[in-house]
């Protein structure tokens, strides 16, 4: 091995299944081999078992489907509300002097604090469910936004001038499209934290979702269950920000080269 | 007077005190004129404020006193008919070629053909055919050069202003990029202001050096060039182009020494 020098694709490909080998090994030896309590964890084979029945006999499809609702939902919501304004407050220091200040201070209030006042004022319906996604990722896309429209170069928006483009054009034809490639791949960070968000969310004063269903199980004891979860979890995950990373190259080639 | 003059005059800039740095007077007040079709260099040592002077004309910077006016219309900001063309790539990178070349004539609103017919017209003439659809990051040096040089004479401005365009290419491809300038000039004759603090470049391309001191920045030479457009290459090599650089090197040499002992590089 050499410093900093690639590792050839198919080698790459090998290692990083090596490790998923190497995990998958250690969990059932662990396990199978009786080293924890089978109560504490669950092995791979009783935790595809368990998934199956979920899948088959509990509906946990809909489950799913209802996570994944929330989580698209909250995020456009969040998304919509703070991809404009974080392009005006980079753009126009005014409006950034205006809201940076309480937004620095309002991304650091932690959106599961947030759950007991919102069942209080908006129930255990779906409202509350993405209200605590949107106050979970709002403030901290809007500053990121922000940040990122402010850092647009300078001599592209002096270029700009010199070519007749006027403050409202220099917004629209040079700060948002040069912002947009990195706009697109905060959403796609923003869109992981969704996820955390979400489970917490029904993890306290819900009839649905994955969060629910890993409660669930959790008072039957069920770790199989509970890690099948977890695990669907992250192949949503992995699967939508792969989806996302594509569609991004796709939308902006320019930024890809 | 509408004779699409530009006057500058008396402009002055201080730079304003910043922590514990104090004011830097980066350009003592100068004056100067540059008549329609003009091709004026201004030649001096790095950081002389040559390009404040620019900018200034630009309207991107403001003169700390002076003014800057251009066909009688005094200079308050940027505007479409000062084009510019800077040192840095400043091609908008999620445009084509062809895109970056119609910027401004998007801004102005020009019919869809018409843009394109214009575009088309520069792409030609800055040597750019097949390179239309190209992003700019797949461009070498001297093709965004060109394309930034097609995109400010596409927009037909009265005066192009140059800050050291050709700074950051190698020695070739500036001697082919000085030869293009050259060229459409010489086509069209539109007002150059030519920063650089390149010789060579001044004299082979203008017909009127200024030779700018060392910080603050004032004109302290004016030398004409009396050789005969069109030019080629091979004016580079006779004895009259050898004899104002001598007389240039002489100007500027002092100034350089002067420049490197107050920065102390």
């Amino acid at each position: 091995m050499q410093p900093l020098r690639p590792v050839p694709p198919g080698a790459r490909l090998l290692l990083g299944a090596g490790f998923f080998a190497v995990f998958l090994g250690l969990w059932a030896w662990v396990t199978e081999g009786g080293h924890v309590p089978a109560l504490f964890l669950a092995s791979p084979g009783r935790t595809l078992a368990a998934g199956w029945s979920l899948l088959t006999e509990y509906g946990f499809l809909g489950d799913i489907a209802v996570t994944v609702f929330r989580v698209v939902g909250g995020f456009l919501i969040a998304a919509v509300l703070a991809v404009p304004l974080g392009l005006l407050m980079g753009a126009f220091k005014p409006v950034e002097a205006f809201f940076e200040p309480f937004f620095s201070f309002a991304r650091y209030l932690p959106a599961s604090a947030f759950i007991p006042l919102l069942i209080l004022w908006a129930g255990v319906g779906e409202a509350q469910k993405l209200a605590v996604i949107v106050i979970g990722s709002v403030f901290q896309l809007v500053i990121m936004v922000a940040v990122i429209a402010g850092g647009t170069r300078m001599d592209l928006v002096e270029a700009a001038y010199t070519l007749g483009s006027r403050p409202l054009g220099i917004l629209r034809r040079v700060v948002i499209p040069a912002a947009a490639p990195q706009v697109a791949e905060t959403l796609r960070l923003v869109l992981g934290w969704a996820w955390t968000y979400v489970i917490v969310a029904e993890l306290i004063g819900a009839s649905s979702g994955i969060g629910h269903m890993i409660m669930d199980s959790q008072r039957l004891l069920d770790t199989g269950q509970m890690i099948f979860g977890i695990v669907v979890i992250g192949v949503i995950g992995l699967v939508t920000d792969f989806a996302v990373k594509l569609l991004n190259r796709r939308l902006f080639p320019w930024a890809a080269l | 007077m509408s004779d699409k003059t530009l006057r500058i005059d008396g402009v002055t800039r201080t730079f304003p005190a910043r922590g514990r740095t104090p004011p830097t007077l980066a350009l003592q007040p100068t004056s100067l004129s540059v008549a329609p079709g003009e091709f004026v260099a201004i030649l001096g040592p790095s950081g002389c404020g040559k390009s404040t002077l620019l900018r200034i004309v630009a309207g991107l910077d403001r003169p700390t006193a002076g003014t800057v006016s251009l066909d009688g219309r005094p200079v308050a900001g940027p505007g479409p008919n000062r084009g510019m063309v800077f040192q840095s790539y400043t091609l908008f990178p999620w445009l084509t070629v062809e895109r970056n070349i119609r910027y401004g004539l998007v801004e102005r609103g020009l019919p869809e053909a018409e843009q394109a017919a214009i575009a088309a017209r520069f792409i030609a003439r800055t040597g750019l055919a097949g390179f239309e659809n190209h992003w700019p990051r797949q461009l070498s040096g001297g093709m965004q050069q060109r394309t930034a040089l097609a995109r400010a004479l596409a927009n037909d401005p009265e005066i192009l202003l140059l800050d050291e365009p050709f700074g950051a290419l190698d020695h070739q491809t500036r001697e082919l990029m000085q030869e293009l300038l050259l060229e459409i000039w010489q086509g069209d004759r539109k007002t150059v202001l030519f920063v650089t603090h390149d010789i060579d470049e001044a004299i082979f391309l203008a017909n009127r050096v200024l030779v700018m001191s060392a910080r603050p920045g004032r004109i302290k030479a004016e030398v004409p060039v009396p050789l005969p457009y069109p030019r080629e290459w091979t004016v580079k090599t006779t004895p009259e182009f050898g004899a104002l650089k001598a007389r240039l090197m002489a100007e500027i040499r002092e100034e350089v020494r002067r420049a490197a002992v107050s920065t102390g590089t």
